[in-house]
């Protein structure tokens, strides 16, 4: 006589919406988008935090102002690399960019979640939940930010630093804790690879529909889209030929091929500089303990002149390496008797504006390549790079890099 | 039953570290938005918050739940259900450029519709005008490319 097979009293199985069928969705493809997530997120995160860091919150220039606790700790910004905020700046973006698909794709294996009935059968069950608009409300949040300030839309007409930053936090305090509650599982899925193991959260469709695509397939289509975002955006960080394949972002387009052609951050229209106030009319302040004085732009042009080949990179992710001549910024310090200055303060010819002025540290101030730039790649600055004279320093946020600069105070240590 | 742990854990339905930790994000949480009392468009900050939660799941995620599902359905009435076509579905030689189309829409927005132009042109000194044609080049590009796809996997599975 044959025996049945003996079967376990099956487990109480979670409860799960009918209307999704999806036969891939479960443990195993969540946890492989989890742990994407898992991996690279706390890079945009930190990197975020660092551009906090850059833009010298001791100077109360970083935005937003006034965080109270909320800040990473604070040291003053290197100068080496030079390329170190072109590198932050561009990873954070970037891989910003490059990950909407993933969250996208993990919101989607997860979306049956949303809609079980009833919504919590326990007082645990519903301040997770909870937690869950933070989790997901913030990663949308800031992904949509972060999408429209490097495009220049600013439709949702609130301060772009202080709603990114401060959503931030907040999904950055839900995604730590998210992980911590869910860590365990998703190890358990990924090393069990099946979809008959364990699914505690109910993931696994009741009856599943027919298959269209195999997982493998699913998981190629968003690292595939990821690709594509990558591809059309990573060349506004690298420069060089691969800006070329930034089709659809700013900061792909040409400006043309002269020595001057090349990504201009707020114009000089924009900025309300005339030809009077740059003609030669134009002196630069230099200001010390003992007082000021002025200079015009041929005593400058007759200083000792350095060049130097220098990214300038923006928040936005993008940057531009160009080749600089100007004087160095120390060599000013000296003129304006500060040979050991402790900060410098800088102002631009331009009125209003966010960035017209931006105090710089002492290490910015005497490194050797930090300059008072004339010319760029050989010509005199073109105006929209902020002709007579403009900042470059080596990692410093493009922003502080001020153009037109009509004076510099520097100040003791 | 004596333990005062276990007791709150069967209560409250997890490990009380549970409840601890959430406690600990929703109070970092309250602590920003403390520090935007001031802010005058706090009002609008947390309206765009929601708002992007509520905007994907109950938008965006059922729409194109619903463009999938009728895709789907149309094939199953109108595809033949004989010969070499019927081996190869078209599904996913449609789904691809349309989820890569809708991608790209999606995240350069602005460009395409020219939102923001003001704030673009003061940025840059330039125009969005490049953008939309741009995007239906890559739109084009992308169907071509899954059309040659196809074709070449209907002809392999014709000659088998």
């Amino acid at each position: 006589m044959l025996r049945a097979p003996r079967l376990r009293a099956p487990r109480p199985r979670p409860p799960r919406p009918p209307a999704f069928r999806s036969p891939l969705r479960g443990p195993w493809l969540t946890s492989v988008f989890g742990v994407v997530l898992l991996a690279a997120l706390p890079l945009v995160v930190l990197t975020g935090l660092l551009d906090y860091v850059a833009y010298g919150p001791r100077f109360g220039q970083a935005y937003p102002a006034g965080v109270g606790w909320l800040h990473p700790p604070l040291f003053d910004w290197p100068t080496r690399p030079a390329w170190l905020f072109q590198l932050t700046q561009g990873m954070h973006v970037i891989l910003g960019l490059v990950l909407i698909p993933v969250v996208l794709a993990k919101l989607w294996s997860v979306v049956p979640k949303l809609f079980v009935w009833p919504p919590f059968r326990s007082a645990a069950q519903l301040v997770e939940r909870l937690s869950l608009v933070l989790l997901v409300g913030g990663v949308l949040f800031e992904i949509v930010t972060g999408v429209l300030n490097i495009q220049y839309d600013y439709v949702f007409r609130f301060d772009f630093y202080t709603a990114h930053y401060y959503g931030a936090w907040v999904f950055t305090a839900a995604f730590v804790v998210h992980v911590g509650i869910k860590l365990p599982r998703m190890v358990r899925a990924l090393r069990s690879r099946r979809e008959t193991a364990a699914d505690p959260d109910g993931l696994v469709p009741a009856e599943p529909g027919p298959v269209t695509i195999s997982r493998r397939g699913a998981l190629a289509l968003v690292g595939g889209a990821s690709l594509l975002l990558a591809v059309l955006s990573v060349g506004q960080s690298l420069g060089g030929a691969s800006r070329r394949a930034v089709l659809l972002l700013p900061r792909g387009r040409s400006y043309g091929d002269g020595p001057g052609d090349f990504q201009v951050n707020r114009s000089a229209a924009a900025a309300g500089i005339t030809t009077d106030a740059t003609g030669a009319g134009w002196r630069l302040t230099l200001t010390g303990p003992a007082g000021s004085s002025t200079v015009d732009r041929a005593r400058l042009a007759a200083m000792a002149q350095h060049t130097v080949r220098l990214p300038i990179a923006c928040v936005e992710g993008w940057a531009t390496t160009q080749t600089w001549t100007g004087v160095p910024l120390r060599d000013l310090a000296a003129l304006a008797g500060v040979p050991d200055p402790g900060s410098a303060h800088v102002r631009s010819l331009e009125r209003a504006g966010q960035f017209n002025q931006a105090t710089l540290q002492r290490n910015q101030i005497l490194h050797p390549d930090a300059l008072l730039a004339l010319r760029v790649n050989g010509i005199d600055l073109p105006v929209d790079h902020g002709y007579p004279a403009r900042v470059i320093v080596p990692a410093l946020p493009g922003v502080h890099c001020t153009k037109w600069v009509r004076g510099i105070e520097f100040r003791r240590a | 039953m004596r333990d005062p742990v276990r007791r709150i854990a069967r209560a409250y339905g997890a490990n009380p570290l549970h409840l601890l930790a959430l406690l600990a994000s929703f109070a970092i949480a309250g602590y920003a938005v403390s520090r935007l009392v001031h802010e005058p468009a706090l009002v609008r900050i947390v309206v765009w918050f929601l708002a992007a939660l509520v905007v994907h799941d109950l938008i965006l995620f059922p729409l194109y739940a619903l463009a999938d599902r009728s895709l789907r359905a149309g094939l199953r009435a109108l595809w033949p259900r004989r010969g070499a076509v019927a081996r190869v579905s078209p599904l996913n030689y449609i789904r691809v450029p349309v989820l890569g189309t809708g991608l790209l829409f999606l995240v350069f927005l602005p460009g395409i519709i020219r939102q923001g132009a003001s704030t673009y042109h003061a940025a840059t000194g330039q125009t969005q005008q490049p953008f939309l044609g741009r995007f239906l080049l890559l739109t084009a590009a992308m169907f071509t490319l899954s059309a040659i796809a196809y074709a070449v996997r209907l002809r392999t599975a014709r000659i088998r």
